[in-house]
């Protein structure tokens, strides 16, 4: 067997790593979150916390819920797919509080032309009218119900 | 207690797991949602795209974007026929308020609405130095802006554009796919006011999605597929010259 007459420096190397490996791992349990690594590299607590962020925009399943009339009117015209929140802006406040938070008037003759105005790079099948040509200014809703516009073709609805 | 050196030892990885259980908090994501379940992307459908901002206007307000920041944004296209390399972009404040009447006879022109690819393998993930980037276990890239230390290195790795540094936070930040909305069984706030449809949210590990039909009947690319970054944003009647 071999036997060490000064092992006294190898001792001290021993204890010197053993205080920097104790050091390091506290100082590693202390910093490192204490999700970090549950689902990759990163902080499990995020996605919880990100998910938490309060949503604004109400889903127009949400709308429907209250507001049948409007649904039914909807389903049957051009605009059936266009969700409520498109046009009247993020409604999650007025479906917490629908009594207090009420949702502006929309003034059509700028609304509409958001999507409607005439432009060569939108799909050629999209209705589209220069709206100064179309009604000289006067809002759209003199002639369209919004929830359910119709285009006439030859006369015809 | 007489603690023996033999008892000790087992005594001690015992502790230790019951310090790790102490250390451990409870996860806090939605009790209806299951991570493992849905995998994340979104269809845009250019030939659909009107150009109308209704996606920028909502993204900013459900997200409190600042303001001449985009986590999506539309882009005009106009391409002469011939030429991809003959063409013009632009976006005037990402497309949030619209566009002014494209000019007749330059060429072809179309809008193409952008936001983060939600890329499987991402590049700008890949580059964090702390991990404060990540792919979500349901395909997001999403950004822990608790951890993030700003260093800017995955504004310059994202080959799409799509991060910024937000000013008030001095934070990453890109488009969270609407994580908080998408966790509650509702869609992005971005396809939820596309009035023509021209963005769907798109559950891929979902067979029941309409997305998978799509796809299958159609010719769908993704932005700048020579990289594999493994985009999720699937385009519909992508031309060519879109970068």
């Amino acid at each position: 067997m071999i036997s060490f007459k000064d092992a006294a420096h190898l001792i001290r190397l021993v204890a010197a790593f053993m205080i920097g490996m104790v050091l390091f791992l506290v100082f590693r349990g202390l910093l490192v979150p204490k999700t970090f690594g549950e689902f990759g590299h990163y902080r499990g607590a995020a996605l919880g916390e990100i998910a938490a962020q309060p949503v604004s925009y109400a889903g127009h399943d949400l709308c429907e819920g209250c507001h049948d009339d409007v649904l039914r009117l909807k389903r049957v015209g051009r605009h059936a797919r266009v969700a409520c929140e498109s046009c009247h802006g993020p409604q999650a406040k007025h479906t917490e509080d629908p009594g207090s938070i009420v949702p502006p008037k929309l003034d059509t003759a700028v609304l509409c032309v958001r999507c409607h105005a005439v432009s060569s790079s939108k799909p050629m099948d999209f209705p589209q009218v220069r709206a100064i040509e179309h009604s000289s200014g006067r809002a759209c809703d003199a002639c369209h119900q919004p929830h359910s516009p119709r285009i006439e073709v030859n006369g015809k609805k | 207690m007489n603690v023996t050196r033999r008892k000790l030892l087992i005594l001690l990885p015992a502790a230790a797991v019951a310090w790790e259980y102490v250390l451990a908090r409870a996860p806090e994501s939605s009790p209806n949602y299951n991570a493992a379940e849905h995998w994340w992307g979104m269809l845009l459908d250019i030939t659909k795209c009107i150009g109308c901002g209704s996606c920028v206007r909502a993204c900013q307000l459900e997200n409190h974007v600042p303001d001449a920041y985009y986590r999506t944004w539309v882009e005009r296209y106009i391409v002469q026929e011939w030429g991809f390399e003959h063409l013009s972009v632009d976006s005037p404040n990402g497309g949030k308020d619209g566009f002014p009447a494209t000019p007749d006879g330059e060429g072809k022109s179309f809008f193409v609405p952008k936001l983060c690819n939600h890329c499987a393998d991402s590049p700008c993930t890949q580059v964090c130095p702390v991990g404060a980037t990540f792919v979500s276990p349901d395909g997001v890239v999403l950004v822990d802006k608790k951890y993030c230390l700003g260093c800017r290195y995955c504004i310059q790795a994202c080959p799409y554009g799509c991060r910024f540094l937000n000013p008030e936070t001095h934070t990453a930040e890109k488009c969270s796919l609407c994580y908080h909305r998408i966790n509650k069984g509702l869609t992005t706030a971005c396809c939820e006011v596309c009035p023509t449809g021209a963005r769907q949210l798109a559950d891929l590990k979902d067979p029941a999605d309409p997305v998978h039909e799509f796809l299958k009947t159609h010719s769908v690319q993704v932005l700048k597929p020579h990289l594999a970054t493994g985009a999720k944003a699937f385009y519909n009647g992508l031309d060519g010259s879109v970068r």
